[in-house]
């Protein structure tokens, strides 16, 4: 009998490793593998399709990165679930893996013509916390290496309009992740929480909302009810408002938040912020420099042109530009947007 | 006699294992300098030193270094070099964000934003270290040279800060700092402490900025209510440029020719330092100057104590153009400007009931110093509020505390 059931035991091991190709080992080891192969988390060399238990999502809001397009993975490990943090990202469990290819469709007009991956960034889940690093893909788009001091990518496309773009593509080095994914000095992911998570997504076998999605595959413990998301800052259906805030929550709001890395300045966009003076209306910089541009407030109610925060969205300089790092270009959609919402205030 | 072979037999197993713990890594300029210095930030381990050969590094982006125990060294501030002229991308040239990091003996030359920012580090360490923006005063330039900000045990020594729009030298929302033997020129604050606790100004020249050296307090912030302020033995001098800051920054309203100014802290000391040759002001210690419905921020300055300085020329060249401060000044001083001013502003309630002792300005001997003050009271029933009696302002100087930096 004892002999049978080990067999069994063997039997169900090596399904499941098979099911579950992922190599636990490899994320949770000390160093960081030099490829990103050696996680497995993709069954072909494109990293296009996910090994069992990597399930593709979407987020409602997302972070403006120079009009790349993101694909994003999440793997958790079998048995384990990652449990609901009200106002906060899923609590993933050891072994956890998000996973997020940046690319540049070759014409934005035709999809199916092709992509240009740039780069894949991993946050893991190891014992100690969370870490994160990328790894930037080959020309030939064979390979993705490791790049922990980061890499310059000369990428172009072809936009909605049918113009020729380009751009100085920055792969973050691995403190440039932190810049944005730090709380309190700890990594942590920034996109999947609950609320932004709470969506249909267009699944192989049929559609679905992420969320029950996530409760059937065993990824989370549990939801709650009644969620209140972000709203699409794309969807004209929603207010100005909730379109605004929504861009700044996900844009600005983990460094500009009372926990972020922005905390100093005293400018906090995050969703849950409702002090007009911490907001930015009638703000004055503290140690803004010459990113001020000759401004004396971060948003002066009615007037985009007199506020600093939209001129720092404006500024493709260094020394100017806001977010510090993660664009080269201007988001003009959302310059538009936050300057409609300032003119309504 | 046992003892004492003891104890060299354990200080020296104890060098030797200390060596093999640390490991010295060396780069030299080259064309893929940023990659280089940049990998070897990352991958550095507590405790190891990097050296960089003396020669000119340039770089692309900002460099950024997050291990603990480290300590980077030039060859020198005016033989290493690491120039960002040609930075496309990063909001500064070098940012520092973990604990007991020693810097020394480089230069920052033409960052986009601030040179060297240093981000919740605690013990950051400082020494001979240069940061410059290398075409003169220009607005163009970033906002602050060396900027430690919410950070603790922060040593500035022996650095030099010329060209920065803001402050050259800047310490914000931070405690238990010392900056000392520095210098600061050419930039419109030299030297600014901004809503901290327990710093030490001291043996520094701060000359040719707007202002030399500021300590303020601003409203809205995670740590204000700035106190513990000593600035001493310093030279702040001949401060003659014109502010040059972007509208919109508070240093922006600061006059060219100011020695040093106080605003909105608690618990002050300035003494034995030269201070002159500042053409509207030389010292003032004033109000924040703006509405704020921050109720937890206090904008008046208290217990401020100014003794046994060496006032030089002042008031000769009085920017009357840039902020209220000097216009205000010149109005009411009838163009003879005081080398030392306080603005006079108090709560209400102090106005009407008095101040408390222990939080009065107090003047010791300042040589031939002149003082002007308004009676806030003489100015709301209408009478001449301009009060220039020195001596009322005498009283006992209490020294406060020394900053130490363990380990400094």
């Amino acid at each position: 009998m004892s002999g049978l059931r080990a067999f069994v035991v063997f039997i169900f091991l090596f399904i499941s490793h098979q099911i579950y190709g992922v190599n636990d080992s490899v994320i949770l080891a000390d160093k960081f593998p030099k490829t990103l192969d050696e996680f497995a988390f993709f069954e072909d060399k494109k990293a296009q399709d996910p090994a069992d238990g990597v399930l593709p999502y979407e987020l409602i809001s997302t972070l403006f990165s120079d009009y790349s397009y993101k694909q994003r993975w999440v793997y958790v490990p079998d048995g384990r679930k990652a449990t609901y943090e009200e106002d906060w990202v899923f609590n993933f469990p050891v072994g956890s893996a998000l996973i997020k290819t940046f690319y540049y469709p070759l014409d934005e007009r035709s999809l199916d013509k092709g992509k240009n991956m740039m780069e894949t960034r991993v946050l893991l889940r190891k014992e100690s916390g969370w870490e994160a690093v990328s790894y930037a893909w080959n020309k030939e788009q064979t390979e993705a290496k490791i790049k922990i001091a980061g890499k310059t990518i000369n990428a172009s496309w072809i936009d909605q309009a049918g113009e020729q773009r380009s751009v100085r593509y920055r792969v973050p080095n691995k403190n440039q992740c932190k810049e944005c994914h730090a709380t309190n000095d700890e990594i942590t992911p920034i996109g999947p929480k609950a609320r932004n998570l709470n969506k249909i997504y267009h699944y192989e076998d049929g559609s679905v909302n992420q969320l029950t999605k996530w409760l059937q595959q065993e990824i989370i413990h549990n939801y709650p009810e009644n969620l209140v998301s972000p709203v699409d800052w794309q969807d004209e259906s929603y207010s100005l408002d909730d379109r605004a805030r929504s861009y700044l929550d996900i844009n600005c709001g983990h460094c500009h938040a009372p926990t972020g890395a922005a905390n100093s300045t005293g400018l906090y966009l995050n969703f849950s912020e409702s002090r007009e003076k911490h907001l930015g209306f009638y703000k004055k910089p503290v140690a803004t420099g010459r990113g001020s541009g000759g401004l004396k407030y971060s948003i002066v109610p009615g007037k985009p042109e007199e506020s600093i925060l939209l001129h720092r969205m404006i500024s493709t300089d260094p020394g100017v530009m806001m977010p510090e790092s993660g664009r080269a270009l201007s988001h003009s959609e959302a310059i538009e947007l936050i300057g409609n919402w300032i003119k309504s205030l | 006699m046992h003892k004492i072979y003891i104890k060299i037999i354990l200080f020296f197993s104890l060098a030797v294992i200390q060596n093999l713990s640390t490991e010295e890594i060396s780069l030299e300029p080259s064309l893929n300098s940023q990659e280089e210095l940049q990998e070897a930030l990352i991958l550095i381990n507590s405790g190891d030193t990097l050296r960089l050969s003396k020669g000119t590094y340039y770089f692309e982006d900002g460099l950024s270094l997050d291990v603990d125990n480290v300590t980077i060294e030039g060859a020198g501030m005016n033989e290493t070099i690491l120039n960002f002229s040609k930075q496309a991308s990063g909001a500064q040239g070098l940012l520092v964000t973990s604990n007991k990091v020693t810097l020394k003996g480089f230069s920052v030359e033409d960052a986009k934003g601030d040179a060297i920012k240093v981000i919740g580090a605690k013990g950051i360490y400082m020494i001979n270290v240069k940061t410059e923006w290398t075409g003169g005063p220009k607005s163009s330039n970033g906002a602050y040279g060396f900027y430690p900000v919410e950070s603790s045990d922060v040593l500035i020594d022996g650095c030099v800060a010329i060209g920065a729009s803001d402050a050259g030298i800047y310490v914000g929302q931070s405690s238990n700092i010392i900056v000392r033997n520095s210098t600061a020129q050419y930039n419109v604050a030299g030297i600014e402490i901004e809503n901290s606790y327990y710093a030490d100004v001291y043996d520094n020249l701060a000359s040719h900025n707007t202002a030399g050296i500021l300590v303020f307090d601003l409203p809205d912030l995670p740590q204000q209510g700035g106190h513990h302020v000593r600035v001493f033995r310093n030279k702040s001098i001949d401060n003659d440029t014109d502010n040059f800051a972007p509208e919109g920054n508070i240093v922006g309203e600061v006059p060219r020719g100011t020695g040093i100014i106080i605003q909105a802290n608690s618990d002050i000391e300035v003494f034995d330092n030269d201070i002159g040759g500042n053409g509207t002001v030389n010292l003032a210690i004033v109000t924040y100057g703006y509405d704020t419905e921050d109720e937890n921020y206090y904008p008046h300055p208290r217990s401020v104590q100014v003794y046994d300085n060496r006032f030089g020329n002042s008031g000769f060249d009085p920017d009357l153009e840039t902020g209220e401060l000097a216009a205000i000044l010149f109005e009411l001083s009838g163009g003879e400007m005081p080398d030392i001013f306080w603005d006079g502003i108090l709560p209400m309630s102090q106005i009407i009931f008095g101040q408390p002792d222990n939080e009065k300005i107090i003047l010791g001997d300042n040589g031939n110093a002149s003082f002007l003050t308004i009676s806030p009271i003489k100015y709301m029933i209408g009478m001449d509020p301009v009060n220039t009696d020195y001596d009322s302002f005498r009283g006992e100087i209490k020294p406060l505390k020394a900053v130490s930096i363990e380990g400094i």
